[in-house]
């Protein structure tokens, strides 16, 4: 048992720390108020090879561990959730289920250049009417020939308005529930790919998401990722990756807020003297630091569980639901320690807020992670 | 970076958990009904290695590193708290001394204690009106030829009563916190006086009393480290204790979870089992969520010290956390539990009360703020 990082972890961490610092903190409250796409980050995550942590470098990304990654995208995150969430996406949503399930074929087009940061990629599974739900889908794709005619709408699709590429989510047999899901490897540009305008939500507003209509969409049958009826697989193994992300992901927003009103609790004064003396702040701030270092813990567990290749299901989400509503206490506890400052765009903690809350709700709500910790803990 | 256990802390966690279910376990609810101290069980502990486990083979001990005695203390807390905080004491004394005693002092303090010859150890730092603040304690130790003298009373002493050896903070000049020095004192010795037992809400099977020292007299030896030392060991014993009373928070927490699994699937309620209900599979979800948190924050505080690094501040976030989570565990235990969690009947009232007294001993959850404050307020310039 050993809690130290590696040199190589330590180097890929200070790395990120300083992208974070100079290239994404400086611009994040612009990137937000404006809800601008964060070109130069993304820009510098590919320069870095940061949009493949995990993916081998023969396929063009950086051959890291999932340890690298959980803790790249805490620190990008701690910089900028939203270029945070475009990174978690690329790698987790889109290259490791090609990277899992992929042929040779489809890695050498789909993978390669999504590895190095030449394309994006995104991924395809809710709906209006499924979320985690995955078998309330209603895209379908009907088999004619050699290829498949989809037709459906897919929405919140996030990093969707930029994606070159989705793995996308149909039914090939509404029949056979969650046995009758099949995803797909489609390139955006594909006739019939129709994406509405940028949606206007609460946080994260550089990670522009989308809706996406399929109206009579072709796709070659050689496109299928993983196999006819697979599809459920292939979301649910992508998930449990997805969740080290966003975990990862919701500990770079708390760190944010809880580094910010550390620092203004030395400098602002009140009473005669700073924040930092008076007992109550201090308390929150333990708090804060503790349950920050509590929510890492779970989650490089489950990163580490997924570099062993062990089942990690049950422990990605008890670090996906400990992390997310870490992120969400511990980002109003910094506006608070704010006070009015924490409430005025002038600063960023009321930013913070917004954007953790989307933690407790994309990939699985917290409500999710409680089922699937539930069943594996009363082993149903 | 890597989570798995090596041979010998699996070893000693399986030793920890045979034992804990077919000796510590079965006894527990009679220990606590009828607040009896588990005497017989110490010398077992012993022989097992799990008096001191942190301590060299030479003195008695498992030598199996802090890590292991986390795990150890996690196994025999699920079975019964109050013969765990027993055994953590012991631990504690017998690496102080171990760390700072002579030779001789090894020799004969750290073996007895290990070995579970002296059934157990305590730590006598507290008094009536001085708990966390330590520079603030009156009990005094004068020189007097070749003599040390002690006069003075300490309170909430854990196993006051039946320790063979006893760690005694006293003042050896007014200088505040530069004024105490540590003492080792034999159960036994003429002058220890010990007082009556406290009636607890919970840790019934623990033993807590006072005791005062009326012109107890001890040889010059038997001073440990030197004069004016005695705040820098209660701080370093201190540091190591929260990790001992973390890990027996996860215990009990976990004993908790454990029984609110078994009874949820067994009770049956509107037609089915009550493990079927949203509500209380997300109550365990989250009790089993940050109960691996917090067995994950007192075992990473555990390697840190076991590699001799600074690890003050861990060990407070973990005691911290650890002991804020198992209460509330335990108490979401008893509320699955419904009716039956409030009697004896079943075992989760007992974890309620067992686990209330961890947000306050060994530094009560305020003092761990203020020692993580103290910390974190570090890496900000002032």
């Amino acid at each position: 048992m050993d809690f130290e990082l590696t040199e190589v972890q330590r180097d890929i961490q200070k790395m990120c720390r300083e992208l974070a610092k100079k290239e994404l903190q400086p611009n994040a409250r612009k990137w937000d108020e404006t809800h601008a796409w964060p070109e130069s980050g993304v820009k510098k995550l590919a320069e870095l090879s940061l949009l493949g942590v995990a993916v081998p470098e023969a396929l063009g990304g950086a051959g890291l561990d999932n340890v690298c990654y959980a803790l790249a995208i805490e620190e990008i995150s701690r910089g900028c959730a939203s270029t945070g969430v475009i990174m978690s996406v690329n790698n987790s949503l889109y290259c490791d289920p090609v990277m899992k399930f992929g042929t040779d074929e489809q890695k050498r087009e789909f993978l390669v250049p999504y590895a190095r940061g030449e394309k994006l990629g995104c991924f395809g599974l809710t709906e209006p009417e499924a979320g985690s739900d995955a078998a309330a889908q209603k895209t379908i794709a009907v088999k004619k020939g050699d290829e498949y005619v989809i037709n459906g709408s897919k929405n919140w699709i996030t990093v969707g308005p930029k994606a070159d590429s989705i793995v996308l989510f149909t039914m090939t047999d509404p029949a056979k529930g969650n046995k009758g899901i099949t995803a797909f490897l489609v390139p955006t540009s594909t006739k019939g790919f129709n994406r509405q305008p940028p949606d206007k939500k609460m946080g994260i507003s550089a990670a522009w998401s989308c809706t996406i209509y399929f109206e009579d969409m072709r796709v070659p049958a050689k496109n299928i990722l993983g196999k006819e009826g697979e599809g459920f697989k292939v979301a649910m193994s992508t998930l449990d990756g997805g969740r080290i992300g966003i975990a990862a992901q919701a500990i770079g927003i708390a760190r944010a807020a809880y580094e910010e009103a550390l620092a203004y609790s030395n400098e602002r004064k009140t009473f005669g003297k700073p924040l930092r003396d008076h007992q109550a702040i201090q308390f929150m701030l333990a708090d804060m630091a503790t349950e920050i270092d509590a929510a890492r813990l779970l989650t490089l567990r489950a990163a580490l569980m997924k570099d062993r290749g062990a089942r990690h299901s049950a422990e990605s989400s008890m670090a996906k639901l400990y992390a997310s509503e870490m992120a969400g206490r511990v980002t109003n506890k910094a506006l608070q320690v704010h006070g009015g400052m924490g409430y005025s765009k002038e600063m960023d903690a009321e930013r913070h807020v917004r954007d953790a809350r989307i933690t407790e709700i994309y990939e699985g709500t917290s409500e999710i992670q409680r089922i699937v910790i539930s069943a594996s803990l009363l082993k149903e | 970076m890597n989570f798995e256990l090596n041979e010998t802390q699996s070893l000693i966690r399986d030793t920890a958990r045979k034992f804990a279910r077919e000796v510590v376990a079965p006894q527990a609810r009679k220990l606590d009904r009828e607040a009896l101290f588990p005497k017989d069980v110490y010398p077992k502990l012993g022989e097992l290695g799990l008096l001191g486990v942190n301590i060299p083979e030479p003195y008695g001990g498992a030598q199996a590193g802090v890590v292991s005695y986390a795990l150890a203390m996690i196994e025999i807390s699920a079975a019964c708290a109050s013969t765990a905080v027993g055994m953590a004491v012991t631990n504690m004394a017998a690496e102080l001394i171990n760390a700072y005693g002579t030779e001789a002092q090894k020799k004969k303090h750290v073996t007895a204690l290990a070995t579970g010859q002296a059934c157990v150890g305590a730590f006598a730092l507290s008094e009536a009106h001085a708990g966390s603040d330590a520079g603030a304690l009156r009990t005094r130790a004068e020189k007097k030829g070749d003599r040390w003298v002690l006069n003075g009373s300490k309170q909430w002493i854990t196993s006051g009563a039946h320790a063979g050896v006893i760690v005694v903070w006293a003042r050896t000049s007014d200088a505040g916190n530069k004024g105490l020095s540590c003492f080792i004192v034999e159960g036994g010795t003429p002058g220890l006086i010990v007082g009556k037992a406290e009636d607890k809400m919970g840790l019934k099977g623990s033993n807590t009393v006072p005791l005062t020292f009326e012109n107890l007299e001890l040889p010059l030896e038997n001073l440990l480290a030197r004069e004016g030392d005695g705040f820098k060991l209660a701080m370093v014993a201190l540091d190591g204790g929260r990790i001992g009373i973390s890990a027996q928070a996860c215990g009990v927490g976990r004993a908790a979870l454990e029984a609110s699994v078994r009874y949820s699937k067994e009770r049956k309620a509107f037609g089915q089992a009550i493990g079927g209900f949203q509500a209380l599979r997300f109550m365990m979800a989250d009790m089993h969520t940050r109960l691996q948190a917090a067995e994950l924050l007192c075992l990473r505080a555990a390697t840190l010290k076991e590699k001799g690094l600074p690890f003050t501040r861990e060990a407070s976030m973990a005691k911290l956390f650890c002991s804020e989570t198992s209460n509330w565990v335990c108490d979401r235990a008893v509320q699955i539990h419904g009716g039956y969690g409030y009697i004896d009947e079943f075992p989760v009232e007992r974890y309620l009360r067992d686990a209330r007294v961890q947000t306050i001993y060994e530094g009560t959850s305020e003092i761990q703020r203020l020692v993580i404050a103290r910390e974190i307020f570090k890496t900000v310039s002032t």
